[in-house]
């Protein structure tokens, strides 16, 4: 039987009157890659949000190995540190070296040994092709660079599950492809992972699962293989036909 | 010359560089108390509460639209001598120079801190920081470089403003210029010129240096966050 790491049941979103996403189950296995794809507005960002506490949730419940996770609550402080999240801007802190940036959490959160740290981040650093910038300023990186930075700063506090929220979509066309080489990398190794991502091609090669998000629902939910290449629903078929540019 | 004779002569140097101190000492004490109350005020602007912040609004605006020499006069000539309390020129000065700082500081803290995007705070909780953890460690040291050259800025201005205390009776270096051109009337009638560019010469001695530093910050400062 798989470890299920987040279990997410009958999720209700709303901002105000606005309803951002209703009903919405899923579970994640350990190792698992899922790809949240779906046209803008339709709640895929929000939905990572809420499942790591940024955002309040008005009905169902999210769970990290059995345990809630509440907004606004002491705990989230605990859950937080088994959940990595990157977002499309980096958000690197920038009066910090990339060192820095990555030892944060493991030195200050985790209260790990500042050695042992060290050498994981050059080691990590090393992985995804930042070798010798752990010195350097976030604004003397690439956005690429810093994205893969960015990366690495979740990485190092060994989380159980990373949260990719449009990491790519900031990015110059020619630093998609170095970001999303790391991000397959880090599939193949068996790092459990849920993508929000517009990059179809990208979808299509790392996710073991793809669900499709519209009006803040699961429409419809499969294989990337049975996703894009026979989907099932009207909706996914409309959707899909956006990104080709043959009749 | 006699002008820069009177200058120097007797222990007129002295008594300019005493009463140097006196302005000194006035802008340092009231930029201290501005420097504490500010913050305090700089974290009630930002408080979720609407009257808190509409308290904090009406006190700044009235702050500022008055012009600091009446705030002067108010509190030396009007409520001190009302209420019949005595208190010395010098700290009425003082009470009135951190009532304006105080706004002044409150406002620019309070815009270092919105100037700190909220993706830094989401992004620090998200690595499982706590709230005071976030703010010790990614929000304030971003805050305060994007504060201390304005910070520098306002001190200048606060020491230059201190000029308008010798209109309270405080001998301050205006003041003693003042005193030294009136005793030396008749030997020295331009006097006028020499003194007072010895003051000019000394703001900017203690100006100068604060305003190159905060140019200084503010260079390194761009650096970083481009």
């Amino acid at each position: 039987m798989a470890e299920t790491i987040i279990e997410v049941k009958n999720l209700h979103k709303q901002f105000g009157d606005n309803v951002i996403l209703k009903d919405i189950s899923i579970s994640v296995e350990k190792g698992e890659v899922i790809v949240l794809i779906g046209p803008s507005g339709c709640g895929k960002s929000t939905f990572l949000r809420c499942l790591n506490g940024l955002e309040p949730i008005q009905g169902g419940s999210v769970t990290l190995h059995g345990e809630p996770v509440l907004y606004g609550k002491k705990s989230l402080t605990k859950i937080r540190q088994h959940i990595g999240m990157v977002f499309q801007s980096y958000d690197l802190f920038p009066h910090m070296t990339i060192a820095q940036n990555i030892a944060l959490a493991p030195l200050k959160v985790q209260k790990r040994d500042k050695k042992e740290v060290e050498e994981e981040t050059l080691k990590l650093l090393d992985r995804v092709g930042l070798a010798g910038k752990a010195d350097s300023y976030p604004n003397e990186l690439s956005g690429g660079q810093k994205q893969r930075a960015a990366i690495v700063r979740s990485l190092i506090i060994h989380p159980d599950i990373i949260l990719l929220d449009e990491i790519t979509a900031a990015l110059d066309p020619e630093m998609v492809h170095e970001v999303l080489k790391v991000v397959l990398d880090l599939a193949k190794s068996g790092t459990t992972m849920m993508i929000v991502t517009h990059e179809m091609a990208f979808a299509k090669a790392v996710a073991d699962r793809v669900i499709f998000l519209d009006g803040g629902e699961i429409v419809e939910e499969g294989t990337p293989d049975e996703f894009f290449d026979a989907p099932k629903t009207e909706r996914a078929k409309q959707f899909l036909k956006t990104f080709t540019y043959s009749d | 010359m006699e002008g820069l004779k009177i200058v120097f002569e007797g222990n007129n140097f002295l008594r300019l560089l005493s009463g140097l101190w006196v302005t000194i000492r006035i802008a340092l004490i009231s930029i201290g108390f501005s420097l504490i109350l500010g913050s305090l005020l700089g974290a009630a602007m930002r408080m979720k509460s609407k009257a808190v912040r509409a308290v904090c609004r009406a006190y700044l605006e009235i702050v500022r639209i008055m012009p600091q020499l009446v705030w002067l006069f108010i509190v030396f000539f009007g409520i001190v001598r009302t209420l019949g309390i005595n208190l010395s020129g010098e700290t009425s000065a003082i009470i009135v120079f951190t009532i304006w700082g105080t706004a002044e500081m409150g406002d620019l803290i309070r815009g270092g801190f919105e100037s700190v995007p909220v993706h830094q705070y989401e992004s620090s909780t998200s690595l499982g920081l706590t709230k005071f953890q976030a703010y010790i460690y990614v929000i304030f040291p971003q805050a305060i470089r994007l504060l201390i050259p304005n910070i520098i800025n306002l001190s200048t201005r606060m020491i230059k403003t201190t000029a308008l205390v010798s209109l309270i009776g405080v001998t301050e270096v205006l003041k003693v210029g003042k005193q030294i051109i009136d005793a030396n009337r008749f030997e020295a009638p331009n006097a006028a010129l020499w003194v007072y560019g010895t003051i000019f010469v000394m703001y900017f001695a203690v100006c100068f240096p604060l305003s190159m530093l905060s140019t200084a910050i503010e260079k390194k400062q761009k650096k970083l966050s481009a």
